[in-house]
């Protein structure tokens, strides 16, 4: 009896330590699986493309406007600004590898140097930084400009983000994911509430977007900002909307959660810029 | 003093604590609030959001109370800006309340 007893305990322990060790590879299969199961009629690599993979309307008026698609001017713009060289001569391809084409869906990556997660955006600002230019704001037009020709010099090729064997790596991978998954704002709602809990449902005139490859398709053009944003933008205006005051954009909080959130949709490819209502 | 005398006598000698205790109710709840009431309540308010703010959770509900208080201080309107201070102050607690309790509990939501 006793033995049994201490047995039925060992296990108890066992689960709880294991549901709080982190396990990437286990937790990207799981967020799969649950948004599989949810929209099996969702072609997996069709999550990139939020609410319209998920309303058969709001698909049809998509692709009639991505003929004409509203990123397009944005998208000029910053393939202008990134051939551009900065006044000392060298340019955004000079900190990049593989000249910064193609390499959107290794982004953000863990750097072992600073034991911190880099994003697209904070290594942009640091290549103009270093080159004796002033950052961009995180949630402005420039920045949207550059990241969206990014994404669509990366278009098609999967996200492939790194957990490389270091526990800060894992301590950054599992602060975003506590961060995804913790209510906040007047209105206690967390990110999965909406986009875990409800995609496909409306917000008000919105159709929420699936977790599942919600970073695919960014920057993207939004109808209701009337332009570009950035994920610092979305981020930072999602924290409003529920009546949390944002942190300031690339918080480490930020990085974190764009590190997890990106890890999870590892396979799936780039899509942006993107369009949304 | 005959039986009914006795009586009228404990009556009013029981009922007259009460008056002067409701008289003393409604003068304070009637009593305008001063710059100095305002000044307590905004500092008690600002001291619990800054610790909302230290577990990275702050609203933006309360810094919107506490800027309805400043507003009405400004215009000498005392009892307003306190209420809007005690508003600010319980909104803040609110939210770190959310923040510890979500410590842990934010694990009940995870895709397992």
């Amino acid at each position: 009896m006793a033995s049994a007893a201490l047995a039925l305990a060992l296990t108890a322990i066992s689960s709880t330590l294991a549901a709080d060790t982190p396990d990437p590879v286990a937790d990207a299969k799981a967020f799969r699986n649950y948004f599989v199961t949810k929209f099996p009629n969702v072609k997996p690599e069709d999550f990139v493309n939020g609410p319209y993979a998920l309303n058969e309307d709001m698909r049809r008026q998509w692709e009639e406007k991505e003929q004409f698609p509203p990123y397009e001017f944005s998208l000029e713009m910053g393939k202008e600004m990134f051939a551009k060289p900065f006044r000392n001569g060298k340019s955004y391809a000079d900190c990049f590898p593989d000249q910064g084409i193609g390499i959107r869906q290794n982004y953000p990556y863990f750097d072992a140097k600073e034991g911190k997660v880099i994003t697209l955006e904070l290594a942009l600002n640091r290549c103009r930084e270093a080159n004796g230019e002033p950052p961009f704001s995180y949630v402005g037009d420039d920045m949207a400009a550059l990241t969206a020709y990014m994404a669509f010099t990366s278009r098609g090729k999967p996200f492939d983000i790194k957990i490389p064997d270091d526990p800060r790596a894992l301590e950054a991978y599992q602060n975003g994911k506590r961060y995804f998954y913790t209510r906040r704002g007047q209105l206690n709602f967390s990110c999965a509430t909406c986009h875990v809990q409800n995609p496909g449902e409306r917000m008000r005139a919105e159709i929420l977007a699936p977790a599942l490859g919600i970073l695919n398709a960014m920057p993207i053009y939004r109808s209701e900002w009337g332009g570009m944003g950035t994920i610092s933008r979305r981020l930072t205006t999602c924290n409003s909307q529920i009546r949390g005051v944002p942190l300031e954009p690339q918080a480490d909080e930020y990085r974190d959660l764009e590190y997890y959130l990106s890890y999870v949709s590892n396979g799936l490819p780039i899509s942006g810029p993107g369009s949304r209502p | 003093m005959n039986m009914t005398g006795f009586k009228t006598t404990m009556r009013l000698s029981i009922l007259a604590p009460t008056f002067v205790l409701v008289i003393a109710a409604t003068t304070s709840v009637l009593a305008a609030s001063s710059e100095a009431d305002f000044k307590t309540a905004y500092a008690a308010a600002e001291a619990t959001n800054k610790e909302a703010g230290r577990l990275r959770n702050q609203w933006t509900v309360t810094a919107e109370a506490l800027a309805d208080a400043r507003k009405a201080a400004d215009k000498s309107d005392f009892d307003r800006a306190v209420a809007s201070a005690k508003e600010a102050e319980a909104l803040a607690k609110a939210s770190i309340f959310q923040a510890t309790s979500e410590k842990e509990a934010w694990k009940n939501l995870e895709i397992r």
